[in-house]
Formats: C-alpha cells, structure tokens, sequence
C-alpha cells in the first residue's frame, strides 16, 4: 500500500465538524488598549477596542459574558467584560493587578495591542427581567461582572421595575466606579453601599453586607413574584447572601450568581474551571442559584 | 462489518504493507518488579513489534496530546505582532496492536475534544490521521474494562485482530483496511471461525478478576460527598499526578507564554496537567478552590465517574488499570470507589 492520505482537519470536508468552528479555537482579535482609567490603588478599568471596525461590529456579547485577554508572550486570562453590550467591540474591562499578567498590564502604555478572544459562557437574562423589579449585590470586585447587566438595564430603564444595587467593600478606599454612583441615582437606582471599616471621610453604613441587604428586601415590593436577583462577590458571600433571598422567598430559578474559577481555554477543554465537573466558561460563570445548589463545592 | 481470517505468517507482510508510514505499537522495555514493561513507541523493525504486549505503561497520550505542545506562536513588531497557528500536522501514522481500553479511550476523548462545542484542531489533526489496528487481550490482574464497559471496541479503529490459534480474525471497520486485508492471503471466515472467535471471547470475560460496582454510581458520588473515605485517600495520596500522566483519558491543560530572550518572538504552549497537583484550581489572589489533597483526589473520581457520565452517558474511565499500577500510594480505582460505597477493600 502506498502511505497513506494525509487529511488536512482545515479542508476536510469528511468531518461533521465545520471549518469555521476549528479555525475559531486559536482564534485572537487585535485589541488596543484606547484608555486606562486608575480606579483604585490596585484596579484600573481598560477600555480596550477591537482594532478592525468589521470585527467590532461583529463583536456581539450579552451581559455577564467573559473575554480572554491575551498580552502576548505573558499570558492570558479570562476577564468580565464590565460594559454595555450596545458598544460591541469597544470593551471595558475592569482589572485588579495580582497576578504576572494583570501587573504586566498595569504598566503598559495605552496603545498597546493585546489579543481578545471570545465571548464565553452564559449571560444574565436581563430580557427575561421586564417589567420587574431587580436586586444587584455585589461585594469587593463583584461589582466588575455586573456593571454590563446595570449598563443593558439602564439603557432600557423604563423597561424594568424598581432597582437596588447593594454594594459592600471592605473599605471607602477600595469601592470600584464611584464616578458613576450619582448617574445610577439619576436613573432612579436605589444605590446602597456598606463598607467593612471606615474612614474619617465616610458617613455610610459600616458592616457586613447581609445587614444592608436586610433593610432592602424590607423594603422590596414583592420578593415572590416580581423580583430577580443578581449576585456576585468573594466566595464566602454567596451563600450568606443567597440563604436570605431563599428565606425572603424569591424563587431559586431567579437568583443568579456569577462564579470565578481558574481558566486556561475558556473553551471547556482545559478542565481548570470545573466545579465537580461542570465547565464554568461553558455552563457559567452565570448560573441560577438552583444550578449552584446541585454543583458540590460550588459555592 | 466485515470479517476475514488470515494467517498468522501474513502479519509481517501487513506491517510490510504500512511500514511505508510512520508505524507506532508496543515494544518490550524490559523487566519490572511485577513483570515484563512494555510502552507505545515508534517500530522500525517489524521484530520489535508486540502483539502479546500486557498494558503499556503508558497511554498512547504521548503522539495525541503531547505533554508539551506550542499553541501559536507570536511575532513580536515594533508597535504590535502577530499571531501565527500552526496545528503541528504531522505525517499519518498507523498505530499497530491497540486493546479496547486505548481505542475506547480515544472513542471518548473524542466527545469532548471534537464533539461538542469549540472543537480542538490540535486534536482533530492528529485524530484524523490515524490508521488503527486493534488487538485483543486477556486481562491483567488489574483491568476492569469489564466493568466499565470497554472490554469490546464497537467502533473506532481501521480493523481489529483477535488471535485464534493459527490465525487472526479480523473485523474491518474501513475501505482502507480492507484495501490491506485485500492484499494479504486471506479468506472468509467460517462457522469454525465464529466458534473460535467466540471462545476468545468468553475466556477473556471469564479471566476477568477485577470488578467495580458501577451501579447507581453518580448519585453514589453524590450522596457520600462528604464521606469519611475521601479523607482517607487524600492522607495516602501524594497529590504527584502520576496517575493523570498514565491515564488514557486525562486531557487537563495549563497555558503559559514566554518571550524568547530576543523579544523577537513568543510562544503559548499548552502543557498537560493534572488535577492532583495543588495549585490547580488556585485563582489570581490566592484563593485555592481545592486546597487540600482529599478535595482534589475526589474531584479527579467526580470527573471521570460523574461528569462526565452527565455529559456524555458513559464513564470517562476505560478500566485499564494504569493509575493504580503506577501510583506511588498505591491507590486503585476499585479500592477507591468500594470504599465510597461503604465497603472494605475489593473483589480483586
């Protein structure tokens, strides 16, 4: 026999997966970094823009996804993309310098290129929540990954019912997007923010989130039947704060909580995500609270 | 399918027939304390090739997902770069003599890297230059493909041989494996044929010494979360990885980039990986999703024997018995899972 047919995975046309699918898998848009915004001492918000207006365009992600950010020959990592999805291509990410990578970034000049891959995972269904009230709790950098959900909200404000952002941090230091608190206000957002430890300048509340939390679902309409929530935070948060929304009797189906997990493909390949065994780049980082409740070790 | 007898002297002119392509099967590597080793490697010579081969140390993991392998590689310019994929398409090979539990393994790695969404080219490539002939085996004292239901291939391979005395019964799965068969001295099989053929069979399933009770297994998972047993085996487990590196199946990578020290060009290379080491769920910040060692060894049984299961309808462990035979603790799949059902040690 003479050797055998090489078969090229690109232009086979045997194989039941397509073309387009396979070529997609390393796949990187050019990104520039256009802005960095410094918004704490440790997190600064990138607005970084697809460099090709056709891909821009066609750049097309709901609220809650995640990018791949790739500084090539440093790293990549998976990052919430914190802006509105009418903006397409023209991404915000929000990001805490922690690590070799984030660090890197937080040096480099605008202007620079780096990759952007994506988007991935699921979304929170802000078309299903018209008409409805909407509760966003958010502690230390939860707030990143739900600054896309209250962007897609505010541009359809009076599609929804009454809004409440509960935002706790640890300190008046560390809170993430104060220039924008007073345009929520104007679009009718009840904003309320409680820190761990103040300072000499603070006059908020100071304490735990749940305590703040409670005086809002006091305050809520109707937590059974007209009101969705939102929930992102450190691990040790979602389960305090999701045991209260369950005992304030909203429905699991409508609490959703985004999860961070390690991520290395963000294509469910690479298994660092897993929780028990479910991908969160492909089932998450959104899932609904009945979801999280059957996944050991979620939260 | 179809079937063909040939006889036993006709296997050298077969490897003739493809020893025109890159050739891999197992070779002998010499004798360890339970026994003769043998592993996957590259045959020039058809004396090297083993058909009566025990498990391999190894899975055929190394010419499919290479412990190492460059993702893409970045040209670095003055303002910007790019980005250059390459899917390391190499020549086909043909892969002499596999047992169920590596074709199976394959079937199933199958699911997951090019069957469902953002398939692997990387995988792909090298999956569909395959040509691969099967062999049967009898069991060692640790399979229990049996149990796991990979003790037959259904699909898979180009053809399969099983050894019926003075000949092989071949089944052949392709148009290019019966183009081969063609060339040898072959006829059809038999009614004697059939009977051999199911003798193997049967004496294989009979030898069979080594069993897990996989009834009800995802919600036995699941229930016994918090079992005293997980404990246990995370005090005896050294969380080394070897027994992701044997396993036919592991396919967990980490992605790391380096710069050359030109600042010319850097490289993204994927690297396999294993659940069992300690930072592997660790995020930016420090926070480790599993930081002890029994969470960690739980989860590498949760993904094989629940998860996956969820996902695809079928285990993503093929009972080849690699992990436990290589494990420095001496841990063993149905040690492991006995004891989450409550009970002591194994019918084996």
């Amino acid at each position: 026999m003479d050797s055998l047919p090489f078969v090229d995975v690109m232009a086979s046309s045997t194989s039941h997966v397509g073309k387009s699918d396979m070529k997609s898998f390393e796949y990187t848009f050019q990104a520039e970094i256009t802005n960095v915004y410094p918004l704490t001492a440790t997190e600064k918000l990138y607005q970084i823009q697809l460099i090709d207006p056709a891909e821009r365009q066609r750049f097309t992600f709901k609220p809650g996804q995640f990018v791949m950010l790739e500084l090539p020959g440093i790293g990549e990592a998976p990052f919430s993309i914190s802006s509105s999805p009418i903006r397409h291509g023209d991404l915000e990410l929000c990001i805490r310098g922690v690590g070799n990578m984030t660090n890197f970034l937080a040096k480099v000049p605008r202007g620079t290129k780096v990759g952007i891959s994506g988007p991935f995972g699921t979304s929170f269904p802000v078309g299903k929540m018209y008409a409805q009230d909407i509760m966003l709790i958010a502690g230390g950098l939860g707030l990143v990954p739900l600054r896309a959900p209250i962007a897609a909200v505010l541009e359809n404000r009076s599609r929804y019912g009454n809004i409440d952002i509960v935002y706790g941090a640890r300190n008046p230091a560390e809170l993430l997007f104060t220039y924008q608190y007073d345009m929520w206000r104007q679009f009718d957002i009840d904003l309320s923010i409680i820190v761990d430890q103040g300072d000499d300048a603070w006059d908020g509340p100071v304490g735990l989130i749940t305590s703040i939390l409670a005086q809002r679902i006091a305050a809520a309409r109707d937590m059974k039947k007209n009101t969705y929530a939102i929930v992102c935070g450190p691990p040790v948060m979602f389960k305090f704060v999701c045991d209260m929304l369950m005992k304030a009797e909203l429905p699991m189906q409508k609490i959703f909580v985004s999860l961070e997990r390690r991520m290395h493909c963000g294509r469910g390949k690479c298994c660092r995500c897993n929780i028990g065994s479910t991908y969160t780049c492909l089932e998450g980082p959104v899932f609904d609270y009945w979801t999280v409740m059957n996944l050991k070790e979620a939260i | 399918m179809i079937f063909r007898v040939f006889a036993k002297e006709e296997l050298e002119n077969l490897y003739d027939i493809l020893a025109v392509n890159h050739m891999v099967g197992a070779v002998s590597k010499g004798i360890g304390t339970s026994g003769p080793l043998f592993d996957f490697d590259f045959i020039y010579d058809f004396k090297d090739l083993r058909l009566d081969f025990s498990t391999t140390i190894h899975s055929l993991k190394r010419f499919l997902l290479p412990p190492v392998e460059t993702l893409s590689t970045f040209e670095m310019q003055k303002e910007t770069w790019q980005k250059h994929v390459d899917y390391n398409l190499s020549k086909p090979i043909v892969y002499f003599g596999l047992h169920t539990c590596d074709i199976n393994a394959l079937n199933k790695l199958d699911k997951v890297l090019w069957g469902s969404v953002y398939p692997d080219p990387f995988y792909a490539a090298k999956r569909k230059n395959m040509f691969i002939i099967g062999s049967n085996c009898m069991p060692q004292p640790f399979c229990f493909c049996k149990s796991m239901g990979t003790d037959t291939a259904l699909h898979g391979f180009d053809m399969f041989l099983t050894d019926i005395g003075d000949s092989y019964f071949v089944e052949i799965e392709s148009a290019r494996a019966f183009d081969c068969i063609s060339k040898l001295k072959n006829r059809e099989p038999d009614v004697d044929d059939h009977n051999l053929f199911m003798q193997v069979t049967e004496a294989k399933t009979k030898q069979f010494s080594c069993h897990v009770d996989t009834t009800d297994l995802t919600k036995i998972l699941d229930m016994e979360f918090q079992s005293e047993a997980w404990k246990g085996w995370g005090e005896k487990c050294l969380s080394c990885g070897t027994c992701a590196n044997v396993c036919p199946t592991c396919y967990c990578y980490g992605v790391t980039e380096n710069v050359d020290l030109d600042l010319q060009k850097a490289q993204k290379i994927k690297q396999l990986y294993s659940c069992n080491l300690i930072d592997f769920a660790q995020v930016s910040g420090g926070h480790n999703f599993r930081p002890e060692s029994h969470s960690r060894i739980k989860y590498r049984y949760y993904h094989k024997h629940r998860g996956f299961v969820e996902a695809f309808e079928e285990s993503l462990c093929v009972g080849c018995g690699r992990c436990g035979v290589s494990c420095l603790a001496d841990i063993t799949v149905p040690e492991v899972i006995a004891s989450v059902r409550g009970k002591e040690g194994h019918n084996g």
